[in-house]
């Protein structure tokens, strides 16, 4: 395809393509390869953390049950439709390459286009992803040792949330706002509920009960949260030290502080790489519409962005099956 | 490129008459894999949570089994590592197996081995 390069077939000489393949394009498998080594490397410490708690690691299935503009309970939905998206932009994607071999300038730039806004929605969904997890929906509370404690309701079974029974006991503290102070700084955070209106409220509601972060190894409830008894839950709530509402990088409500850190950084990292394979494609697009492939003869360029975008798809379907279903 | 594509998937069962199509049966199948991951996933039969092989699940090792499957084709048909030479095709992808079979691997066991540490050492965590 490169009419520029030399017919001379000496190995030392220049112009030798053992592989068959130019030298842009080796480069960009050189990177994609070291990629996928450092994705690996980050799964691969994941798989180690969770190995390490397997008894109390969250249940993605617990975590990640919304969908936009949809109220109730749709575990992996959301998710599956983002694995879509990105296939279906990785298809519109080897489309254009393949426009771009027959040289047909118009069909690159409508497949370009298609592959754009796929990744755009791609993003946008892994940014609402985000928020939904970071504002939780629950709330639990956390132990001294640590540990988060959740509330589910004893008659159905259901998730219980702060909000549900928790008491409004007055003259607890506020917040501090920045026209309070004496320094122009506000407070960080400061829960909806106190550790004592919690406490109260589980005293004062006989049917909620306390489902801890173990999951049961054997026997009839294998593989669900531990939950227990009205009396234990009593007992349990005495250790409680702080509310938790949602999840940032130091305790989250879903469980296991890990599993908040794993998730920021692993989906951070894929999000940050299709958000520059989104920005690449631009790039490569206006080129495409200013006809510098036509002039060049080829259509190359637009293989090798192919190339980055579908190693980002790939290491989606990875992120999605350790992340979300595993 | 004058292209000679390879237009048969499946080790030659299905064959495609333009490169085009290939790569909307490609789409398909992988819509599939992915339909069924996260039936699967929904259901979780309980005969395929509650038998384990090698210390994990039935379930996630057909998880991580379908995974490479789609792996393979994003990899050898969107990518077209099926169209170019062999050497390059093996130095992409044997080089990644085998570093990261052997990372998943010591980590996976030590992983496990602090696991029972956890459990069995006297440690207290639950408190």
């Amino acid at each position: 395809m490169d009419s520029t390069v030399a017919t001379e077939e000496n190995v030392w000489g220049g112009g030798n393509r053992p592989l068959g393949a130019s030298y842009g394009k080796l480069m960009m498998w050189f990177f994609l390869v070291s990629d996928a080594l450092t994705f690996s490397g980050f799964l691969a410490s994941y798989g180690f953390s969770r190995f390490k708690f397997i008894e109390t690691w969250p249940i993605a299935d617990e975590v990640f049950t919304h969908v936009p503009f949809f109220h109730g309970n749709y575990p992996m939905i959301y998710v599956a439709f983002m694995t879509f998206i990105l296939i279906m932009s990785s298809v519109t994607m080897v489309l254009a390459v393949d426009a771009g071999h027959k040289m047909k300038k118009n069909a690159v730039i409508w497949y370009m286009f298609l592959t754009i806004i796929g990744g755009a929605i791609f993003v946008g969904s892994q940014a609402w992803e985000w928020a939904t997890f970071i504002s939780g929906d629950y709330g639990a509370v956390e132990t001294k040792g640590g540990r988060i404690l959740q509330f589910v309701n004893a008659e159905t079974g259901k998730r219980a949330a702060l909000a549900d029974f928790a008491k409004t006991i007055p003259d607890e503290r506020v917040e501090h706002n920045e026209p309070n102070g004496v320094w122009f700084e506000a407070e960080p955070y400061v829960p909806s509920y106190s550790v004592n209106e919690v406490m109260e409220g589980l005293k004062a509601n006989p049917n909620i009960v306390i489902r801890t972060e173990a999951i049961h190894q054997e026997g009839e409830h294998e593989g669900h949260k531990t939950v227990l008894t009205r009396e234990q839950s009593l007992e349990k709530i005495k250790e409680s030290t702080m509310v938790v509402e949602g999840a940032n990088l130091y305790r989250n409500e879903y469980g296991s502080r890990l599993f908040a850190d794993f998730f920021f950084f692993i989906t951070g990292f894929h999000g940050f790489h299709v958000f520059s394979g989104v920005v690449i494609n631009i790039i490569i697009f206006f080129n495409v519409i200013l006809g510098t492939y036509e002039r060049r003869g080829h259509y190359e360029m637009v293989e090798k962005v192919g190339l980055y975008w579908h190693f980002v798809d790939l290491v989606w379907v990875f992120v999605f099956t350790f992340f979300y279903l595993v | 490129m004058a292209h000679g594509h390879k237009l048969e998937i499946f080790r030659g069962l299905l064959k495609f008459k333009s490169n085009t199509q290939k790569i909307w049966g490609v789409l398909i199948f992988l819509t599939v894999v992915t339909a069924i991951e996260v039936a699967l996933g929904i259901i979780k039969p309980r005969a395929l949570t509650h038998s384990h092989f090698l210390g994990m699940k039935l379930l996630n090792w057909i998880f991580i089994a379908l995974t490479l499957v789609k792996a393979y084709y994003i990899a050898w048909d969107f990518m077209h590592l099926r169209d170019e030479k062999s050497s390059l095709r093996r130095a992409i992808v044997w080089t990644p197996i085998f570093l990261v079979a052997y990372l998943v691997f010591i980590l996976l066991f030590e992983a496990d081995y602090v696991y029972n540490v956890y459990r069995d050492g006297f440690v207290k965590w639950d408190f």
